[in-house]
Formats: structure tokens, sequence, C-alpha cells
């Protein structure tokens, strides 16, 4: 047979392939993946129903929880969260910066850069309860003192009102503090890092100190991206269960000082899903999907920010 | 023609009013780098100090019973954790396996089957907004989806909530492990007559092995350290695991147990617990990142 | 037996010339030379943006073809389209037909696996798997189903002597390719190709990446190999079309300008811009 003859032959013998089992098997995870999604929210709203229809929209600015009379607002534990995430925020903020700067500058020599990058790396895989148990024994004795400190120096502002407990929101906002410092470090090194090296050495050319060329360059050019790293550690802060649970003192009383016990939507779960029964279970419910709602657009806006923050970087190189 | 200026002495000599603010310049120059040199070593300071506190207070009691007995009862002294290591090492393991193979694969699909549609889009949405659920709401869900379903709390309870905390990392990092293959090993396997499902078994998966397996790694570590997902889903117990469908003891809830209770005895369990976990947890993180991290050249 | 006219391309004005005594002596004496590939009105669009415009030609059988012109002028495209390579970028579509042996490759009836193992490719930058030496240059065969030891021991030898690269790695076939240098890489690569038996070699600028020495000797492969596989190959370098190749055909701007034996293309064009590119004057 000539060779064009037995390659046209060859073009169509039978390839024994047959349908790609394994594309569906992917494709079936994937659906999977975004059905588990949904069956998350849909379980919890299932069981959040009956609080749902029972309390509305008031649950959200009702001030008493109470199981033994079935009566349940969420309103502490609102302010609880929004509290202790900013402060933790305020707290971090600065810290988590100057880190992510000066890691991304060589002010020290490199093996001293390394070693700070570890040391955040193990900040952030240290488990939650170990800071709850450490902040048991390290902060809370620490914020008792500085609470009855500016309680005898300030006796007439609320906001450091005593009698000062060591089971306080500032307590957990210290704790959660260092716990979201990681995050902030690491995004908005990032984004210093993809701050194109033409600005900076434009910036220089120009005879900008070091510093000149961070504030007046780096910074403004990575601002979107530390404004991204602040929310997505925002929405950290106001996740974040277990250290706040053993630190916060998870008092469903609404209060306005920094040393007195309060509470948060996460430590408020953590604490009373164990026991709970009847319409507290569908209570406890309604504020885990109040909790995941506020976490989501938290995180969405903060993930909105990042996109935003590299198509801007891109353009420039 | 003769440039004068050049020939001034005093051409190098800067005795403009913009030197003195030079000066000025490199004092707040130096008093910045100095305030960021110490606000980052300050990060230093808690960390050391929960370091060197489990460590001082978990290593007096950390020895091979506490691997082997059951924790003590309110009051009592001695006893350990071995039924707490065993659950937690239990749950994870079962956790990983309902989790990492269709992560693994949803991250085949999306990234060699079908990169740019509707479906991968979706997946890649959900997976991110996964990421971004408080593992308490992991937690919640597994109560509302098992414990409520079966009336009793339990281990695979505990795994389940543990399961939906790993499957959208576990789904990111192999995308990004896929991703990181190169084109020309596709190009070459194809131009070699293979199928799509031969490409990415023979050629793709085994060039991202060591990545996929790093990111299940990582999201070992983390689930391991949880204690939220398990509070009330595996709740506690007293004894050694006999089923996967009962209250089951974990390092992370022994230690949120324990550190809260007012016997000595008791809060350094806690300790020593601490110090196993967060050993166990570098250990998993190291490995992942050291062993599996070669890239071939 | 007189040698066959060049095909008609788009911008010829005359008639072909009638064959002159050179062109008949220097044509190996091939009973009825066929053409293996055959190209007709062939336009290739990446989306809205068209890559190559009415291509018509034959790549003879075992003959060394070669693809010239500069950057982006569509060579690469068209090399790819014989192969159906170009089938894995979202996006693309053609008019026109190609045809191996006589058969559209994309017919409905073809299927591309086939296609692709009787149409091998080399790339730009070798990429051997990250496997053993005898498994990448075995890996046709395992896909193919093909499991008897000795059926892959004997491909192993007889493609890696194909490859002028057996003596060198006779005794570590079981160690990793990525240890090989560039050349022999790429040498593999070639082994890897021709380990199914296929009818035609494409090689897309394969000693682009490769030094001087290695290049020689891929060159020196490429005239052994067509003794049994017709090979097309793109490259850049003009010096090496003249060495390695046949027959030559002029790319630019996605037009195929003219397309001849490769002697004609070096010393008598017959197109203004073959010769302004063949003589430098603009690359």
């Amino acid at each position: 047979m000539s060779a064009p003859a037995a390659a046209k032959d060859a073009l169509t013998a039978p390839v024994r392939t047959g349908p790609d089992y394994f594309l569906w098997l992917c494709g079936a995870a994937s659906v999977g993946a975004i059905f588990v999604l949904g069956w998350i929210f849909f379980e919890i709203f299932q069981e959040a129903i009956p609080a749902l229809k029972e309390f509305g929209a008031k649950f959200l600015t009702n001030a008493t929880w109470q199981p033994n009379r079935d009566r349940f607002g969420v309103l502490p534990f609102l302010v609880g969260t929004a509290a202790t995430s900013l402060i933790a925020l305020l707290i971090a903020l600065p810290p988590g910066l100057a880190i992510a700067i000066f890691l991304n500058e060589d002010f020290l020599p490199k093996p001293a850069r390394q070693f700070i990058r570890f040391v955040v790396e193990l900040l952030a895989a240290i488990p939650s309860v170990v800071y709850g148990l450490w902040g048991i024994f390290v902060v809370i004795p620490l914020i008792q003192q500085l609470g009855s400190w500016c309680a005898e120096r300030f006796p007439n502002v609320p906001l450091l009102a005593g009698p000062a407990y060591g089971n306080s929101l500032l307590t957990a906002s210290v704790v959660l503090a260092l716990m979201i410092l990681p995050t902030i470090t690491a995004i908005s090194r990032s984004s210093l890092v993809a701050v194109p090296r033409t600005l900076r050495e434009g910036s220089y050319a120009l005879g900008a100190t070091r510093w000149e060329a961070i504030f007046g360059v780096i910074l403004p050019t990575a601002a979107p991206g530390i404004v991204a790293a602040t929310i997505l550690a925002l929405g950290r802060a106001m996740g974040e269960t277990m250290a706040v649970a053993m630190l916060i003192g998870n008092s469903p009383r609404l209060s306005w000082s920094l040393f007195s016990p309060s509470g948060t939507l996460a430590s408020l779960l953590a604490n009373q899903f164990g026991e709970a029964s009847g319409l507290q279970v569908s209570a406890l419910m309604y504020a885990a999907l109040v909790l995941v709602a506020l976490t989501l657009a938290v995180n969405f806006a903060g993930e909105a920010v990042l996109r935003y923050t590299e198509k801007r970087t891109a353009g420039i190189r | 023609m003769d440039n004068p200026i050049t020939h001034s002495p005093d051409f190098f000599e800067d005795n403009s009013p913009e030197s003195t603010k030079m000066l000025g310049r490199s004092l707040f120059d130096r008093a910045l780098t100095a305030l960021c040199v110490g606000l980052s070593f300050l990060a230093l300071v808690p960390l050391a100090s929960i370091l060197y506190l489990v460590v001082k207070n978990g290593l007096p009691l950390l020895d091979w019973s506490v691997f082997t007995q059951l924790p003590p009862a309110a009051g009592m002294n001695g006893g350990g954790f071995g039924n707490a290591v065993i659950g937690t090492l239990t749950m994870v393991g079962l956790a990983l396996l309902m989790a990492a193979p269709p992560a693994v694969l949803a991250a085949v699909y999306i990234c060699e089957y079908d990169p740019k549609g509707k479906l991968s889009n979706a997946v890649r949405f959900a997976a991110k907004l996964l990421t971004g659920v408080p593992s308490i709401i992991c937690g919640v869900f597994a109560f509302a989806a098992v414990v409520l379903a079966t009336g009793k709390f339990s281990a695979f309870a505990g795994a389940v909530a543990l399961a939906v905390l790993m499957l959208p990392t576990i789904l990111l990092t192999s995308e990004q492990a896929l991703l990181g293959v190169q084109r020309a090993y596709r190009e070459a396997s194809y131009g070699l007559g293979a199928t799509r499902f031969q490409t990415i078994s023979r050629v793709v998966l085994p060039d991202a092995a060591p990545a996929i397996m790093t990111g299940i790694m990582l999201a070992v570590a983390r689930a391991a350290g949880e204690t939220a997902p398990l509070v009330f889903t595996a709740l506690f117990s007293q004894f050694w695991m006999s089923s996967l469908m009962e209250p089951t003891a974990s390092l992370s809830v022994l230690i949120y147990n324990f550190s809260t209770m007012p016997f000595e005895h008791q809060v350094k369990m806690a300790w020593t617990a601490s110090l196993v976990l967060v050993l166990l947890v570098t250990a998993t993180n190291v490995t992942a990142q050291l062993v599996f991290s070669k890239r071939h050249a | 037996m007189i040698a066959t006219p060049p095909p008609m391309t788009e911008k010829t004005q005359s008639a072909p010339a009638a064959p002159q005594a050179e062109d008949i002596l220097d044509v190996p004496q091939l009973p009825g030379r066929p053409d293996i590939i055959t190209v007709r009105d062939f336009n290739f669009f990446y989306g809205k943006k068209q890559a190559l415009e009415d291509i018509t030609l034959d790549i003879p059988e075992r003959q060394v073809t070669a693809f010239i012109g500069p950057s982006g002028c569509g060579k690469t495209t068209l090399l790819r389209n014989f192969n159906r390579m170009n089938e894995l970028i979202d996006g693309v579509s053609h008019t026109g037909d190609i045809k191996l042996a006589g058969r559209s490759i994309w017919d409905p009836s073809v299927e591309v696996i086939a296609l692709r193992r009787l149409v091998g490719m080399v790339f730009q930058k070798s990429n051997p798997f990250a496997k053993s030496i005898y498994e990448n240059v075995v890996y046709s065969l395992r896909i193919a189903g093909t499991r008897q030891r000795a059926v892959l021991d004997e491909t192993v030898e007889r493609s890696l002597r194909g490859a002028a690269l057996w003596d060198e790695v006779k005794d570590r076939l079981h160690e990793s390719a990525l240890g090989l240098s560039g050349g022999q890489m790429q040498r593999l690569c070639i082994a890897r190709a021709i380990a199914n038996r296929p009818k035609v070699l494409l090689m897309d600028e394969p000693c682009s990446a490769l030094d001087p020495i290695a290049t020689m000797r891929i060159e020196e492969l490429i005239n052994d190999l067509k003794k049994e596989f017709t090979i097309v190959i793109v490259t850049h370098n003009m010096q090496q079309a003249t060495r390695c190749s046949d027959f030559c055909g002029f790319f630019y701007l996605g037009n195929l300008v003219e397309f001849d034996r490769t002697k004609q293309i070096f010393t008598k064009p017959r197109e203004k811009r073959t010769e302004d590119y063949v003589t430098g004057r603009f690359g």
C-alpha cells in the first residue's frame, strides 16, 4: 500500500476513546461545590424560619437575650462584634502596615527580614484556642490593671467605666488584633510588592529620601490594596470565635465600657448552641444568618477592592 | 568657552536653604525608620510570650502517658488526653477524605476542561465565598444538617464541619497548582495524540501533585487547630472513641474546656495539650512547605 | 520524468515557466512524487483577526519543506493547523481546506487523535515530560494502549537511534529526562515524536533555543529523517533553510508569497518581496 493510502485509512481508523467519564466526574464535583454553598444557606435559613417569623427585623434592634423567656434580640452582640473588630483593626493596622513596609524595603539585611516574616507566619498558624488560653493568663491581668487604673483616673468617662473585669471587650479586642495582624501584613505586603519598580526608581531619581518615596509614591499607589487588606482583616475579625469566647466575658447585656464583659455574634453561637433547645435554636440560627451576611458582605467588598487594585497597577508597567 | 561656574571652588558646597531642610529630612527619615523597626519587633513580643508560656507550662506534664490516658475528672489529678489526640486525628482524617477528592476534581474541571465557562466561574465564586465563611458557621451548618437530623452529637458531624471548612481552600490551592503546570507540557501531550483525560492523568496531575499536596497539608494543619466547628457538633467525651456516631473528644475542644476550669491541674493539662497541638500544626505546616514544595528544575 | 511545476500561488501573474534543463537535472528521480498535504484557499482567524490569507500549497512527500518569513507572518500558525493544534485555542476559525493524503483533516469521520498520531510535532522549546527518558519515548504508545514490554523496548531503541540519541542515553534510559542537555532534550522530543511512526513531522523552529553545535546535529538528523518522514520545518534562520530544506515557502503578513524549490527561492526568486527577504533587505 502506498504511503498516502495507508495514511488515509489510518485517519479514519476507529480510535478507542468513548465518552470522557472523567469529565462527568469532575463536572459533578464542581456542581457539588456550588451545591454545598447553597446547602449551607438553606440549612441555616430553614432552621431560622421560626425565629424569623417570630421576631422579624426587630431581632436586630432588640437588646434583650433571655432564653428562658424566649425573648431574643442580638443588638448587644452586633455592637460587640462591631466594637471588637474595629478596635482590633485600630490596634493592628499600624504595626501590620509597618511590618509590611519593613519587609518590602531594605532597612535591615535579608536574614532579619526573613526572620520577621517567619515570625508573622508563625503567628498566623497558632490555633485560636491557644490564643485564648494565653489571653486568659497574660492579657486579662494586664487589662484588669489598666481598667482599674482608668476607672480611678477617669471615673466619669463611660467608655472607661469600671468595675474592671478581666474578661472584657478590650481584652478580646487586643488578642483579636494580634490574630488579624498577619492578614493585614500579608495583603498589604503584596500590594506594596505590586507597585512597579519604575515608580519607585523614578521617585529616587528625583532626589527623594526613602520615606519620601514611600509616603509620596508607594503608599498612595498601594493604598487600594491596603484598604482591601483592612476590609478583609475586618471580615476575619468578625468571624473569629474561640479566643473571643474565652476572653470577652459572654454577657448578653449591652454595655458601653471597654472594660466590662460583652459578647459577639460568634461567641454567642459558640456558647449557647450546645445546650439550646426549642426557639433558642432557631434564634441562634437567625443570629448565624446575620453573622454570615455580615462577613460575606465585608469579604465581598474586600475582594472587589482587591480586584480593582490589580486592574489599576496592571496598567502601569 | 569657559563656564565660570565650574571653576568656582564653591560649586559643590551647598549653602542653600535646602541643605538645612535636607538635614531635617534625614532626621525625620531615621525617626520613621526607627518607629517602623520598633513596631515590627513589637509583633515579636506577644509571639515570644505565647511560645514561651506554651512550652514552659506545657512541658512539665508532657510524657507518653498523656497519649495513653483519658482526661481526669474535674478536680482529679493525673490522666492524659489520648482520646482527644485520636479524636482530632480521626475527624481531620475523615474530613480530608470527604473534602479533598471533590475539591481536586472540581479544580481539574475549572482548570482543564472549561476554564472560561459559566460553571467554572460559578465554582470559583462559590469557593471564594466559602473561604470567607467563619469557621463557626461550618459548625452551625453541621449542627443543622447532621446533629439535628441524626439527633446526636457525633464525630461524623464534626468531620462534616471540618470538611466544609477545608473544601474551598483545597479547591483554590489545587487550581493554583494546576495553573502552574506549563502549557508546553499539555501541548506536547496533545501533539502526541493523547485525549484530554490522558493528558490530565498522565502529565498534568503528576506535575501538579506536589503543589496540590502542599495545599492539602496546609488545609489539614488549619483544620487540626480549629475548635469552633467542633464545639457543638462533636462536643466532647471523657472516654475513648468507640464509634463515629458519638460525641468525641478533640485536642482543641479539650483546651477550650479545661482552660476555663477552676482546677490547676486541668489548666496545666490545657497548656500541655496546647503544646501538642502547636507542635502538630507546625510540623504539618513545615512538612507541607518544605517537603512538597520541591519543584523540579 | 519531469518535475512537477510549483503550484500556482496567489500573486503569480504569468503562467508557470516551462521546466528548464537545470530543474530536471536537480530533481531526484522519484516516480510520481506525491504530495502528502494539500492546502487549498485556506484562511485562518484568531477571533476577528485574520492570520492567514488564501493559502494554497502542496507539501511534497518525504522531502523537507521549510516555511520562512519574518516574525508574525503566519508560518507557525499554518504549521499548527496541520495537526489541528490551534483548536486548543479559544475562538479560532478557518475557511478553506487542508487535506492529508487526500482526506480533509476536518472531515467529520476523522478523529483528531488519529490525525495527531499521523502528524507529529516538535516544538520550539523542548518540552520533555518530567518522566524517565524511556517513558517519554513510549508515551505515545502507552496512550494508544500498547503495553507489551517487547514492543515498547524495541520502539525506544528504534526511536532513539533515529534521533541520534541512543548511544548517549542507552545506559540511563530510566533516569529523568530533565537531566539532559538542551540539545539532547530536543533530540529526545524528536525521538518521542517519531516513536509512533507518523507520516509527517512538523518542526516549529526546533533549533532556535540551541547552541550552534546542537543545531548542527539536529540539522544532520533532519537530513536523515527525511528518508522516512515528510518534514515541514518553520525557521527564522535562512541559512538553515538552505542547508536543510528541499522546498521552501516564503510567507509575509499572512500571505504565501512564493513556494518553490529552495534552490530556486534563494537564487532566482520570482517575487520581489522574496528577493528582498532572502537578500536581507528586511527581516
